[in-house]
């Protein structure tokens, strides 16, 4: 209780992603992978052991040709807060080995590799499939390992890694910060890879908590929805589209259910 | 003490108790996954100063700004340049993996010259001056045997001071034969040669339009400069600009579009003429523009009147009446519209009744050279050398006509016809070419009709490449004369296609080159002066460095500080006059007249033996130009478009449904120019009747993360020569499925 009453007054960092100017190109995905030295095999077909921390999903409204829609919803780590914000994410109540925890003071869902014993249990609480396992070791062709990030430790064979916000961005940006005597961040000190690299300024990234980001006025947007809502896990991640049907496949509704309760 | 039974299961609870209750398994868990996971093969990445470094990208047209993050002397992340004209911090996914090039397995070390068959890979490394000796001893016996003209050079674009150095090298070899791969670039030039004058690029200022009418452009596929177009999407999507798509797939853009309309492929010039019939025939039209600044206006619309029937444009294209009208209207009503053509990317010229058909939509609103409307942009003249001086053996040899006969009389338009090349290869009666120079293009693996290109290329005797990295063409080549990578060197980068201002940007090393290569203009320096007289004092530069800040003169300290060069006073760049012979915007004069005779040729084969329509798309995830895909941006293409190394063929349900295939069938699709086992996707997004295939797979090299994996969509395609014009129009081929 103590800790999410310090929540109210510390940051929440968070998402608004606008689904209508996202075109789907994926700059984000390689972005991120660039920026956290995620691996990559010859064959990454199998979306299910391929690792993406943020990956980009194709949408349609199913309806036949003309009438055919698509819509490109690109899926980070949605760093749930849990039921009233509390820190009780899915994946952060099962971990029997504290390798993933709550951060308080910046709302981000860590994911500690080395305590990880890969027990797969975060996965399978994740409604949101945004955890991926390494099922084997990551193997870089050898120049290649020259471009690894060093501020992102590469994982091993038998662990969990999911998007962490670009933790050690705000770690370093902390640092700097700190140097200059400073404790707190100017909006831009601290953006993720993703935000940075997408060309259509489709990601905005910042702290919900704070009216002077401009996530605070933007996920009040009246086509602003989250992911899988009704389950209570309290995403960070808003999304907009002036689409009803894309706001609609948001969430699982029953036949006939109220459209209007997209909201 | 006696054990007994009660004591020995007392104790073993106590035991059991005991350790649960205290850190021990805790602490044994812990140190297990520790433990376990102090693999020595998992790499840990070597710490060290971080730097950032400016540069332009070159993987693309685009042009795009980038800031490099190193840390010590690795190059660890290309980031988007912040304050960028072209693309303010944003950047593709192609630019983004760089590195993975750079760093790559495919990097061509050293130069190679082929041991055994061209394709077979096998090679051995030659050092830099006896590959230079060869190629030189073979250009001497050209000059000494008096063919200069079988010398040929294909290079990506025509543009900055290393394609002009080319070009000035084989003018003064002797060879005429100097070409430029195709794209829309040709088609925009010409378009704006007939109407406006040339010679001239064309620029867009998207920036203040306010209404987008595509017809097929890709314009978040890739077209033109891919992060501008990414930046003023969400522009329009912002200041509520609205953006009409004509396309017969659900591309991206079209999703996109605030309007998206299926259109039969192949009928956009129809469609053009058919908004442009509405607009007359309303009087929807500038007044001032078309009596004032326009010449033919009266006969084009007499003849548009008389040939032009709305009914029966709507049967054929597919798009209903009303729309036409709609679209007419709404584009009318707009104050800056700007209508845009070339399909996907813009890799194949097209239809130049396209092209002009739709640049006279522009021309009717009055929107050509003006702000937010379309321009002729001058070139930015700083490449000034001295002219060459001609030996007679170099003029003689110039004074032949080209082997792609662009810019002769049977095609007086073009100016280079890449997409003809093969077809004049395999027809020669006597060998036309001795030797082919390859740069930054990959001819080999991005033209249509693969089949016939590799039968054309046997009729080249010797071809030598300067790719960095081990492309097709390279692996069939005979000599790889490898250039650094583009993080390793300087050049300047000219005005990215589409782009309303003229620029040149500053690409510069970042890194110290990692292999042994040879900047491709240093190759042809030290060629030039192994040959005495006219040759050699053409280049005369010690390197090409030094010729590079020579020509950008007082621009170097400039661009060098702030890595591009930018003229944006539109006043001056966008010429005032037109500079056809009427000094006005030329509806119908005598060229004009001439693409009357463009007409699509017939597609070939029969409908009753291919009742089905391929078209290749073009998407961001699938790099299609002269770079493949590296790694990273192949992870990223979606299980719909590739499952494990089968490309997936998209089809609408309804013809599926006919042709009774379901998801993920194995099919066998034949077309006249070639065939190929794919995969069934089912698309409600795309015109029953069609099917389409991604271009950029299927490719020979690129090893365990690329090679093999899926089909080359060229292979299926056949050219398809513009009777006008000789570009390549390439749109569609007819297709038939079977089961496997």
């Amino acid at each position: 209780m103590k800790e999410s009453s310090v929540h109210e007054n510390a940051k929440k960092y968070g998402m608004v992603i606008n689904l209508d100017k996202c075109t789907g190109c994926g700059s984000c995905m390689v972005a991120c992978m660039s920026e956290n030295n995620i691996p990559f095999k010859a064959d990454e077909t199998n979306k299910l052991d391929s690792i993406t921390w943020m990956r980009v999903y194709r949408l349609t409204n199913k309806e036949p040709f003309p009438k055919t829609e698509m819509c490109y919803l690109p899926r980070p780590c949605m760093h749930c807060g849990g039921k009233g914000d509390h820190g009780h994410s899915p994946c952060v109540s099962v971990c029997p080995a504290t390798a993933t925890d709550y951060d308080h003071k910046t709302g981000i869902v860590s994911q500690i590799y080395t305590r990880c014993f890969g027990c797969r249990y975060c996965m399978a609480a994740c409604p949101y499939r945004a955890r991926y396992f390494n099922w084997w070791d990551p193997v870089w062709p050898k120049e290649m390992e020259s471009m690894l990030n060093p501020n992102v430790s590469p994982r091993m064979r038998g662990v969990v890694e999911k998007c962490s916000f670009c933790f050690h961005r705000y770690q370093l940006a902390m640092e700097k910060a700190y140097l200059e005597e400073r404790r707190e961040l100017e909006e831009h000190e601290y953006q993720t890879a993703c935000t940075q690299a997408c060309p259509s300024g489709a990601i905005v990234f910042g702290d919900l908590n704070n009216p002077s980001h401009k996530v605070h006025e933007l996920k009040k947007h009246p086509n602003a929805f989250r992911l899988l809502e009704r389950l209570q896990t309290n995403p960070k991640v808003y999304y907009i589209s002036s689409r009803e049907w894309v706001r609609r496949s948001g969430d699982n509704y029953l036949i006939g259910e109220n459209k209007t309760s997209t909201k | 003490m006696k054990m007994d039974r009660r004591a020995f299961l007392s104790l073993g609870v106590g035991v059991a108790a005991g350790t649960t209750l205290s850190p021990l398994p805790w602490k044994l868990m812990d140190d297990i996954s520790i433990w376990t996971q102090n693999w020595s093969w998992t790499p840990v990445p070597d710490d060290g100063e971080c730097t950032y470094i400016n540069s332009v990208c070159r993987l693309c047209s685009g042009a795009c700004g980038i800031t490099v993050r190193k840390i010590g002397n690795r190059v660890v992340k290309i980031e988007g340049q912040n304050g960028h004209p072209i693309n303010d911090g944003g950047i593709c996914l192609l630019g983004l993996s760089s590195p993975q090039i750079l760093y790559g397995q495919e990097r061509v070390q050293r130069p190679l010259k082929r041991d055994g068959k061209r394709g077979e890979g096998k090679w051995i490394p030659i050092s830099w001056e006896n590959a230079i000796q060869e190629v030189f001893s073979k250009l001497q016996q050209l000059r000494s045997q008096d063919m200069p003209n079988r010398l040929a050079c294909i290079t990506g674009t025509d543009q900055g001071t290393v394609p002009r150095l080319f070009e000035r090298f084989l003018t003064v070899f002797g060879s005429p034969n100097y070409i430029r791969m195709p794209s829309i670039v040709d088609s925009y030039e010409l378009t704006l040669n007939l109407m406006q004058g040339g010679p001239s690029s064309v620029g867009f200022d998207f920036e203040s339009a306010d209404y987008i009418l595509s017809f097929g452009s890709g314009i978040i596929d890739g077209w033109t400069s891919p992060v501008r177009m990414f930046k003023l999407n969400s522009q329009w999507k912002d200041k509520n600009i609205k953006c009409v798509q004509i396309e017969s797939r659900l591309s991206n853009s079209a999703a996109k579009a605030s309007q998206w309309i299926p259109i039969q492929p192949g009928t956009e010039a129809e469609l053009a003429m058919g908004i442009a019939h509405v607009m007359v025939k309303e009087n929807w039209y500038h007044p001032d523009f078309v009596q004032n600044q326009s010449n033919g206006f009266a006969e084009w619309r007499t003849k548009l009147m008389a040939n032009v029937n709305l009914e029966h444009i709507a049967t054929i294209t597919g798009v209903h009446q009303d729309v036409i009208i709609q679209v007419a209207k709404e584009f009318a009503n707009a104050s800056t519209p700007i209508a845009i053509c070339g399909q996907g990317r813009g890799l194949i010229p097209g239809n130049m009744r396209e092209f002009v058909a739709v640049h006279t939509l522009n021309a009717l609103k009055g929107n050509i050279n003006q702000k937010g409307g379309v321009g002729a942009l001058a070139e930015l003249d700083y490449i000034d050398w001295p002219e060459v001086m001609m030996d007679a053996i170099a003029t003689k040899g110039m004074a032949i006509e080209r082997i792609d006969h662009a810019n002769t009389d049977h095609y007086p338009y073009a100016r280079y016809l890449m997409s003809r090349l093969p077809k004049v290869l395999l027809n020669q009666k006597e060998p036309m070419l001795e030797m082919l120079f390859v740069l930054r293009s990959n001819p080999y693996y991005s033209l249509p009709g693969t089949a016939i290109i590799k039968e054309a290329w046997e009729k080249i005797p010797f071809i030598v490449s300067f790719s960095s990295v081990m492309d097709e063409t390279a692996l069939y080549s005979d000599l790889i004369l490898p250039e650094p990578f583009y993080l390793e060197t300087y050049e300047d980068i000219p005005t990215p296609t589409g782009y309303l201002y003229p620029m040149i940007g500053l690409m510069r090393p970042v890194i110290q080159p990692l292999y042994d290569t040879k900047p491709a203009a240093d190759v042809l320096i030290q060629l030039a002066q192994k040959f005495e007289g006219t040759v050699a004092k053409a280049f005369s530069w010690s390197n090409y460095q030094t010729c590079l800040e020579k020509t950008l003169k007082d621009k170097w300290d400039t661009m060098i500080k702030k890595g591009y060069f930018l003229d944006t006073s539109l006043s001056q760049v966008w010429k005032k006059e037109f500079t056809t012979l009427s000094g006005k915007f030329e509806f119908k004069n005598m060229e004009l007249k001439e693409l009357e005779k463009e007409t699509t040729p017939e597609l070939e084969g029969s409908k009753e033996q291919y009742p089905l329509l391929l078209i290749p798309y073009d998407s961001l995830r699938i790099a299609s130009t002269s770079v493949a895909n590296p790694p990273f941006v192949t992870k990223t293409i979606e299980d719909n478009v590739l499952k494990q190394n089968d490309v997936l063929l998209e089809i609408n349900p309804i013809t599926a449904k006919s042709l009774g295939v379901k998801e993920h069938d194995l099919v066998e699709i034949t077309t006249p120019h070639g065939r190929a086992i794919v995969r069934i996707h089912l698309f409600e997004g795309i015109m029953p009747g069609l099917i389409a295939m991604a271009r950029g797979l299927g490719h020979e090299t690129g090893g365990d993360y690329l090679y093999g994996k899926g089909v080359n969509v060229n292979s299926l395609l056949g050219s398809i020569e513009s009777p006008f014009s000789g570009f390549e129009m390439a749109y569609a081929t007819r297709a038939n499925l079977r089961h496997v």
